[in-house]
């Protein structure tokens, strides 16, 4: 509610009918509660620039996390300003205050703003305000009241036994949290980063260049933190800060941890460079911040005797830009299943998850040709059979319009599949290598055993072989 | 008169790495030894090569083929996503099936023609990987001469070779060291089911003559080798048109 309904002594939940009795030429508008999150939260991603640690209050408020933030907008008074300053700028009226823990400094806000409880103070600052300043549940509050319990303080005077027996543990919690006696810690919106590094600029900038530079000093700022701790980051996001309150983030994940500015600047470029509408600096940024989402131990390479360990560093790196540029779901790397169902035997996996160990693929039969086409049709497609033999490879067959007739087969291979993983067994499978007049060698296959399946036998090809 | 002799010197020189290319490469015997002598020791390393794709046996040279150039480092496949649609996807158990180490293997999915070759520009640059494969379909407009130049100098720089796999595609210009067309060839009248075979004509070399030769994969040795029952039918093979692709050749036998 602004100040404007306020002077109109209209007030929230009152009804619509006697509003309207006291303001004739009153506008109604449905609550839309989805509209109001989205712009709640756009606010939120707004605040991150103050500190990454914001959580969101109900339906209208933000909790901000400010542990180490504060110095940097010049102490907390000075911050609380600047909060309510520039989220004033954009339009909106707040009620903002500071304290130590997140309940007081919610209680504090809502029913004494601006007000700023210095560090154990808190039991002081909130005690004259209303009981409705705990968030209990409306009918404890109302229980309160009619107790005559109508501040904090006189609450906070009762024996917590007392209040225990007649509200229960967690109401006690609360009052604990808003006297400033207990904590409970937030759970921020986003993933907090493990590490990070910010630029704040004096004025917005726009220039790709600029905002290049500031990344990959950004980066060594970043790398210099995880070289204290020795290690290296496996997922790393980038937030640009509007100076008009839109935030983009982009975040890009590494195969090995990732201890080098060079290559992290490098990434981010392949990153911006790939992106289908690139991000719009408008009037500029003014803050950069690089974190690293997730890091992890970075183990000093081990020169081993089996050769160069460059080749596996540089494949690395190679994954991480075809990844940042065309996503991670297009560079694979196959790993081995337990199946032997041959379109699920080998699955095709993200290379940057892939885990680092020696697979153990089904090996050959010396001296055997391929048992396995090299190229497979991921849907097996029907085929018409010209002449077939009882229990046999057909003698021709028509596949996508062209006709092909066998002159040498191979088979059967007789594949059940799993019916102990599907509700539906599907029939068994007869499989034949085939080739045609023309040296084209296919791999074709009859659904269900001939003569004992329901109904008329079907062929497909699945595969064809080098 | 010295002038324009120094002049043509001059261009010469300048020229010199364009002609020259390829003379010093390194060179990796195939293990068929009529087509490694044409080729002048082997498939050149650090270069480019393009293959015309018949049908799936080209998919299977070019596998074979950059398995040996690459020896013990990965290789990686970029692929368009229609042309895993149209003539099916890698599979790894295949790989295995010829000798090829799936797990040596890498695949990247692209889009499209141009984001296969820009990937493929980048990734000649890491020296981690012995061959990278473009899969291309068609004759997208990205794939001109000025690409396939781009991609003969990154192979040359860092010394990775580079395949060109083009599906149903017309020949047309380009910056390659060799140029083949392959599809599968007949088995031998044995009764057993043989190695894979593939007829492969190298109808382009920049270093020397073009030759075509029945080549048979042996999954055993890792190598390519002259069929057994190739020496008592030369001739037998019937010649691919050099300015048509093989593809067409082989929709008349089939029609």
């Amino acid at each position: 509610m602004d100040l404007k309904a306020a002077r109109l002594k209209l007030a929230p939940g009152m009804a619509l009918a006697s509003a309207r009795a006291m303001v004739r030429e009153l506008t109604v508008v449905e609550a839309d509660e989805p509209a109001d999150a989205r712009l709640l939260a756009g606010i939120a991603d707004w605040c991150d620039r103050f500190t990454p640690f914001v959580a969101t209050d109900g339906l209208d408020g933000l909790l901000l996390d400010i542990t180490g933030a504060a110095h940097l907008f010049g102490g907390e008074a000075a911050m609380l300003e600047t909060v309510r300053a520039s989220i004033a700028r954009q339009g909106f009226t707040i009620r903002a205050a500071l304290a130590g823990t997140a309940a007081a400094a919610r209680a504090l806000a809502r029913y004494a703003d601006a007000t700023v409880a210095a560090p154990g103070t808190e039991a002081e600052a909130v005690a004259f305000l209303l009981v409705a300043a705990l968030d209990l549940d409306p009918k404890d509050t109302h229980a309160l009241r009619r107790a005559g319990l109508k501040t904090i303080a006189q609450v906070a005077g009762r024996a917590r036994a007392e209040l225990t027996a007649r509200f229960g543990k967690e109401m006690v919690f609360k009052l604990e949290r808003a006297l400033g006696q207990s904590e409970k810690p937030i759970s921020p919106r986003r993933i907090l980063p493990d590490y990070m590094a910010e630029h704040r600029f004096a004025e917005p900038v726009t220039a790709e260049a600029v905002v290049a530079d500031s990344i990959l000093s950004l980066a060594g700022s970043l790398c210099s933190l995880l070289e204290e701790r020795g290690q290296g980051a496996r997922a790393l996001e980038a937030s640009f800060f509007r100076s008009d309150g839109a935030v983009s983030r982009i975040t890009l994940e590494t195969a090995r941890p990732l201890r080098d500015p060079k290559i992290i600047a490098r990434l981010f470029r392949d990153r911006l460079d790939a992106l289908a509408d690139p991000i719009d600096p408008g009037f500029g940024f003014d803050l950069i911040r690089l974190g690293a989402l997730h890091a992890e131990r970075l183990v000093p390479e081990s020169v081993g005797l089996e050769a160069r360990p460059d080749d596996a560093k540089e494949i690395a790196f190679l994954i991480d830009r075809l990844a940042a540029r065309f996503g991670s779901h297009r560079i694979l790397t196959f790993q081995p299943q337990d199946t032997h169902i041959p379109e699920a035997a080998g699955v095709a996996v993200p290379a940057q998850h892939a885990p680092d160990t020696k697979l153990n693929w089904e090996t050959r039969i010396p001296g055997e040709a391929p048992r396995r086409p090299l190229r497979m049709l991921s849907r097996p497609e029907l085929i018409d059979v010209m002449a077939q033999v009882p229990d046999g490879p057909p003698l021709r067959f028509r596949w996508r319009r062209a006709l092909h007739a066998v002159t040498r087969a191979e088979g059967p291979e007789r594949i059940a599949m799993e019916w102990w993983r599907n509700q539906n067994p599907q029939p068994t499978r007869d499989y034949f290598r085939v080739e045609d007049e023309a040296g084209k060698r296919f791999w074709l296959y009859r659904d269900g055993l001939y003569g004992r399946e329901p109904f008329a036998p079907r062929w497909y090809v699945h595969g064809l072989f080098a | 008169m010295p002038d324009a002799v120094k002049k043509l010197e001059g261009t010469r020189q300048l020229l010199e790495p364009i002609l020259g290319e390829g003379r010093s490469l390194a060179r990796c015997a195939l293990g068929h030894a009529d087509s490694d002598s044409v080729l002048g020791g082997g498939l050149a390393q650090g270069a480019l090569h393009e293959i015309f794709a018949g049908d799936a046996g080209a998919s299977g040279f070019t596998a074979c083929a950059a398995r040996r150039v690459s020896s013990t480092k990965h290789m990686l496949w970029i692929v368009q996503d229609f042309c895993a649609l149209e003539h099916g996807a890698l599979a790894p158990s295949g790989f295995a099936e010829l000798g090829i180490d799936p797990s040596k293997l890498f695949l990247l999915r692209t889009a499209d023609a141009a984001d296969a070759l820009r990937a493929g520009v980048d990734a000649l640059s890491c020296t981690g990987l012995g061959a990278v494969i473009m899969e291309i379909t068609g004759n997208p407009k990205v794939l001109d001469l000025v690409a396939s130049r781009r991609l003969v100098l990154a192979a040359q720089q860092r010394g990775v070779t580079a395949f060109l796999l083009r599906q149903s595609a017309q020949a047309e210009p380009s910056a390659a060291q060799t140029r083949w067309q392959v599809h599968n060839s007949r088995s031998a009248d044995t009764d057993d089911w043989g190695m894979p075979r593939f007829e492969a004509a190298l109808v382009r070399n920049r270093q020397g003559e073009t030759g075509h030769w029945v080549m048979e994969w042996s999954c055993d040795d890792g190598a390519f080798r002259k069929p057994c029952d190739q020496t008592a039918h030369p001739g037998a093979v019937v010649r691919t048109p050099a300015d048509r692709p093989a593809a067409a050749a082989k929709v008349r036998i089939a029609g």
